[in-house]
């Protein structure tokens, strides 16, 4: 191997740092006597903090520029540097904010640790893939660890089940997107997304070709439905958010919704772009069902993790707003803001996410779920502050300024607009008003509500978690006011980050 | 000082006080208070300070902006932190710091719980329609005009009364709605100026008719609802009748100008030619809130419905002269809101005072307040006389400019606007008369106790003001007068 080569193979040092340390963790794992798991717990960290290094790394080395490798398998671009340290930090917050829950209901095992990184591998391997085959193959590995993540809690059948519809469904969308796959090879006769661009451009014009390929798209447009979870493609999601132990719904909702961005923009954008008539044309149809049935369905849950697969469904169905919007009649102009807005969403509704998940995990304790609406009565009472961070979240998930949940809307309703869409707009804007109304009553349980004096009711007041917790979580909800009164920074990496793309 | 960016301290003050008194009183009830109180007392005395200049040093004969300041805030969406006030807007940015001071003297005895957060969800909403009012950037404008949906829905539903939740919830959707297609609206123009969101690109921006009428519904959503205009006004008597004093003051006083606000910034001078070809159907609908609310408002039995709905009937007033396009009408529906601003705010704090003794708002449950109270009595008797529109009191000036104007136009408009002077009269003085008047109703009335020093301040603030408006209203109009002709020339040029 020559020095060249080596320096070329330094691209995959993130995932080669996961990988190894994920492998190197589970050996240690086993010799970890204490319940508490400090070792393994601040090795993951360590891992991920090493992984975050080795990616700002290569930013500042490779900057925007576009690098290959494996035969074009494997691609470096500031899109995957900016997404896999998104998804660093949700995997931490995650490992945080899950530990002090976990350990109270003896479910603090080395697989947790391990699977979560492994699942993180996956998910990078989906970001930076620059193949079907590559993404696929991430697209697996992620999945699998979360369909054991799941089951982590295997004593409890609601989990069980969750885990098995889980897998269940993700089979038959992998099966879905595997024979789009299949189809869209057998029209270019290439898998490399690359190539794939540069013979359907040439195709175009053929229509018997054309066909085929469309019909291939159809699929991968489905299985990609089914992985970012739009309707008519969420049946698993409040199942599986409701069924999983909180600490793993925090995992589902957050950094693989990043990867599945990837994964959309990979195929979509950098290898179909000349049928984005016909796959906006779908988004479309898939973004106004999901805003329509997430936000209408979210009202009617008395559970808040349904509540909040439901408000997941319609933010995807938003998110897909800027996807759809990139080009308009043939023109790409607007590409750049379209996309940009996509990933401007994709990120702060990460954060968001986090936040909500890492909160209700903060009001669980030994004995006790939070997971109803009425769990979080009086909350303003008991913990003033966690509670003005709940709202912070509230109103930045239902997008009122100044919160940064505002500028994703605006970015991406923007975007629609630009591009004709301003039926689509109007009608999600309409559908957020509906949203509107559920994130609302969560500020009402918390601010115009007394607490209560059910048996269940001291579960308002937070036990004392740790520190790192506590900083952890206030952050969380300022960086979505900060972001809200500067979303410039923020706005303009993503614009960098999608030019270069 | 000459450079001091008075736009910005008129903002960002209050909202500092309104974070420290949040970060100092955390101690619930105990010594912390005390300087809660005066904190949150300090902060709106120098929010109001600082907006003094702006009145003092206000060039009369521009009609430009003034006192501008513009920094870029968001590069990607070329949004511009852009501030400055016209002679339009400069009022009410004083007029909000008015009032701010006030609803913090008028909370200091009553508000008893969580009162740290009270003050700072006032000066935060204080901050914020300042900044409405003088932003100069659509999105800016949005944004703060968004966000003071949040501390107005939390003073509903923590202080309010007992239908308090569905009040805050029923005000917060209603107006979400109408800013939700205003912000689609905006993004449209945004698109069609080139990517620009700045108020006075888009007042040149030519535009097609049918493009005009779409936009001008998508704005009439927003404004109407916070005006309010009928049909959509049914929020306002829930919200006010379940609001806490200070917000039933700020909702009537300063938000509901808000919606008028936005029709004179963006409606009229942006989609002129819509304007003009749906004046008939705003007019039509302000004549239906004066006339048939004014009747609505005869039969209320609760004291602060009445007030809600007499104040859906003077906005009327307002929507009514704007679409007049003379001058008469446009100034006196300006001067009209600021005269409600006052007038309403002043009635709100009276039922206040009223309910802080007796925990009723109903007129049945009073009568003879007037033997235990003397000089609330007296001071009561002006606010409703300003309210009845009696001459040398605000409430007539603007009154009498907009009829003039209405009778520009045509005798039965005049005519039909000029009902109000005698529904106004009757609703507000017959509830006077049954509150006030005659023989103490029943022992809860005899052992009130009359206003104290506190109570004597507000309201004897706001009855100089009304008076000094009703007296001597150039003040006001001189101010108005270049920035209103310029409107009007704006708004009578086709821009097809």
């Amino acid at each position: 191997m020559t020095a060249r080569e080596f320096i070329n193979h330094m691209l995959v040092l993130p995932e080669a740092i996961v990988l190894f340390g994920a492998c190197v963790l589970m050996l240690v794992d086993l010799q970890v006597k204490t319940e508490r798991r400090i070792g393994s717990y601040r090795m993951a960290l360590g891992v991920l903090a090493a992984a975050a290094a080795a990616t700002l790394f290569m930013l500042f080395v490779n900057g925007s520029t576009k690098q290959y490798l494996f035969h074009g398998l494997f691609v470096a671009d500031a899109l995957s540097h900016l997404l896999k340290l998104v998804c660093y930090a949700s995997v931490a917050a995650a490992l945080i904010y899950s530990r002090q829950y976990l350990l109270d209901r003896d479910l603090l095992r080395g697989e947790f640790i391990t699977l979560l990184l492994f699942s993180l591998v996956g998910m990078m391997i989906m970001i930076s893939a620059s193949s079907f085959i590559t993404i696929y193959l991430g697209l697996e590995l992620m999945s699998l660890c979360l369909y054991a993540l799941v089951a982590l809690n295997r004593d409890s059948a609601l989990s069980i089940e969750a885990a098995m519809k889980y897998f269940v469904l993700g089979a038959l969308s992998s099966g879905l997107l595997l024979y789009g796959m299949s189809m869209v090879y057998g029209a270019t006769g290439t898998l490399n997304i690359m190539e794939v661009a540069r013979v359907t451009a040439q195709l175009a014009g053929a229509a018997s070709d054309r066909t085929f390929l469309v019909f291939g798209l159809v699929f991968v447009v489905a299985g990609l439905a089914f992985k970012i979870g739009v309707a008519p493609f969420h049946m698993w999601i409040p199942d599986v958010y409701h069924g999983a132990p909180t600490a793993v719904t925090l995992v589902i909702g957050s950094a693989p919704k990043v990867a599945a961005f990837a994964m959309a923009v990979r195929m979509l954008v950098n290898g179909l772009p000349d049928l984005a008539q016909d796959w906006q044309e779908m988004l479309a149809i898939l973004a106004l069902a999901s805003m329509a049935i997430g936000n209408i369905t979210a009202i009617a849950q008395s559970n808040l993790k349904r509540m909040l697969a439901y408000s997941t469904i319609a933010h995807m169905g938003f998110m897909l707003l800027g996807l759809l919007s990139g080009v308009i009649g043939g023109n790409r102009l607007s590409m750049d803001d379209a996309y940009t807005a996509a990933l401007f969403y994709v990120i702060v509704y990460v954060i968001m996410s986090v936040g909500a998940f890492g909160m209700l995990l903060f009001l669980s304790r030994a004995g006790f779920e939070c997971e109803n609406l009425e769990d979080l009565k009086g909350l303003s009472k008991t913990s003033p502050w966690f509670a003005f961070v709940m709202l912070i979240l509230m109103f930045s998930l239902a997008g009122i300024p100044p919160t940064a949940g505002f500028y994703a809307k605006l970015a991406v309703l923007s975007a629609a607009v630009t591009a004709g869409y301003v039926w689509l707009a109007v009608a999600a804007v309409v559908l957020s008003l509906v949203g509107a109304f559920y994130y609302l009553r969560i500020v009402k349980l918390m601010y115009f509500d007394e607490p209560s004096d059910s048996p269940r009711a001291g579960a308002v007041a937070p036990a004392h978690p740790e520190l790192q917790m506590r900083v952890l979580l206030s952050a969380n909800g300022l960086v979505l006011l900060l972001f809200g009164i500067a979303p410039s920074m923020l706005m303009n990496v993503c614009f960098e980050v999608i030019k270069a793309l | 000082m000459a450079s001091a960016p008075l736009l910005s301290l008129a903002i960002w003050v209050p909202i500092v006080a309104g974070l420290l008194v949040l970060a100092i009183g955390k101690n619930e009830g105990g010594q912390g208070n005390a300087h809660v109180r005066w904190i949150a007392l300090g902060g709106a005395l120098l929010g109001f300070l600082v907006t003094i200049p702006l009145y003092t040093r206000f060039d009369l004969q521009s009609s430009g902006f003034q006192f501008t300041e513009k920094e870029i805030w968001i590069e990607r969406f070329n949004v511009f932190y852009h501030l400055g006030v016209d002679g339009i807007s400069v009022l009410f940015v004083l007029l909000n710091s008015f009032i701010t001071i006030l609803v913090v003297i008028a909370g200091w005895s009553v508000i008893e719980k969580r009162v740290s957060q009270y003050y700072a969800a006032f000066l935060i909403m204080s901050g914020m329609l300042n900044g409405v009012f003088s932003a100069l950037d659509a999105l800016l404008f949005y944004v703060f005009f968004e966000a003071t949906l949040i501390p107005m829905f939390i003073i509903i539903g923590v202080w309010g009364g007992p239908n308090r939740v569905y009040a805050a919830v029923k005000f917060f959707l209603y107006t979400l709605l109408g800013s939700l297609l205003m912000l689609v609206s905006m993004l449209y123009l945004y698109n069609k100026a080139g990517g620009s969101f700045a108020i006075a690109d888009w007042h040149k921006l030519p535009l097609p008719l049918d493009a005009q009428l779409l936009l001008f519904f998508g704005f009439l959503f927003a404004f109407a609802v916070k005006v309010p205009m009928w049909p959509v006004h049914t929020w306002l008597p829930d919200a006010h009748t379940e609001a806490p004093t200070g917000g039933s003051v700020v909702l009537a006083a300063i938000l509901l100008k808000l919606g008028a606000y936005g029709f004179v910034r963006f409606t009229l001078p942006i989609l002129p030619d819509a304007s003009r070809e749906l004046a008939w159907m705003m007019i039509a609908l302000s004549l239906i809130a004066i006339a048939y609310i004014g009747l609505v408002t005869l039969v209320q039995t609760d004291m602060k419905r009445l007030i809600a709905y007499s104040s859906v009937s003077h906005m009327g007033f307002c929507t009514l002269g704007f679409f007049l396009f003379n001058a008469y009408g446009v100034e006196g529906a300006l001067v009209q809101m600021i005269s409600h601003g006052f007038v309403s705010a002043a009635l709100f704090l009276c039922i206040g005072v009223m309910y802080d003794r007796m925990h009723s708002r109903a007129i049945a449950d009073y009568g003879g307040v007037v033997n235990t109270m003397p000089r609330f009595a007296a001071l009561m008797m002006l606010f409703a006389m300003a309210n009845a529109g009696l001459p040398a009191t605000s409430g007539f000036v603007g009154e009498f400019m907009v009829i003039m104007g209405a009778m520009k136009q045509s005798f039965w408009l005049a005519f039909v606007a000029a009902s109000t002077l005698i529904f106004g009269a009757a609703y507000t003085l017959w509830m006077y008369k049954r509150v006030i008047f005659g023989e103490v109703a029943n022992k809860h009335v005899g052992e009130l106790h009359d206003l104290n020093w506190r109570e004597m301040l507000v309201l004897t603030a706001l009855a100089v003001a009304t008076l000094f408006m009703g007296i001597y209203p150039v003040a006001f109009t001189e101010v108005m007068h270049a920035s209103v002709n310029d409107l009007l020339r704006h708004a009578a040029l086709p821009k097809l």
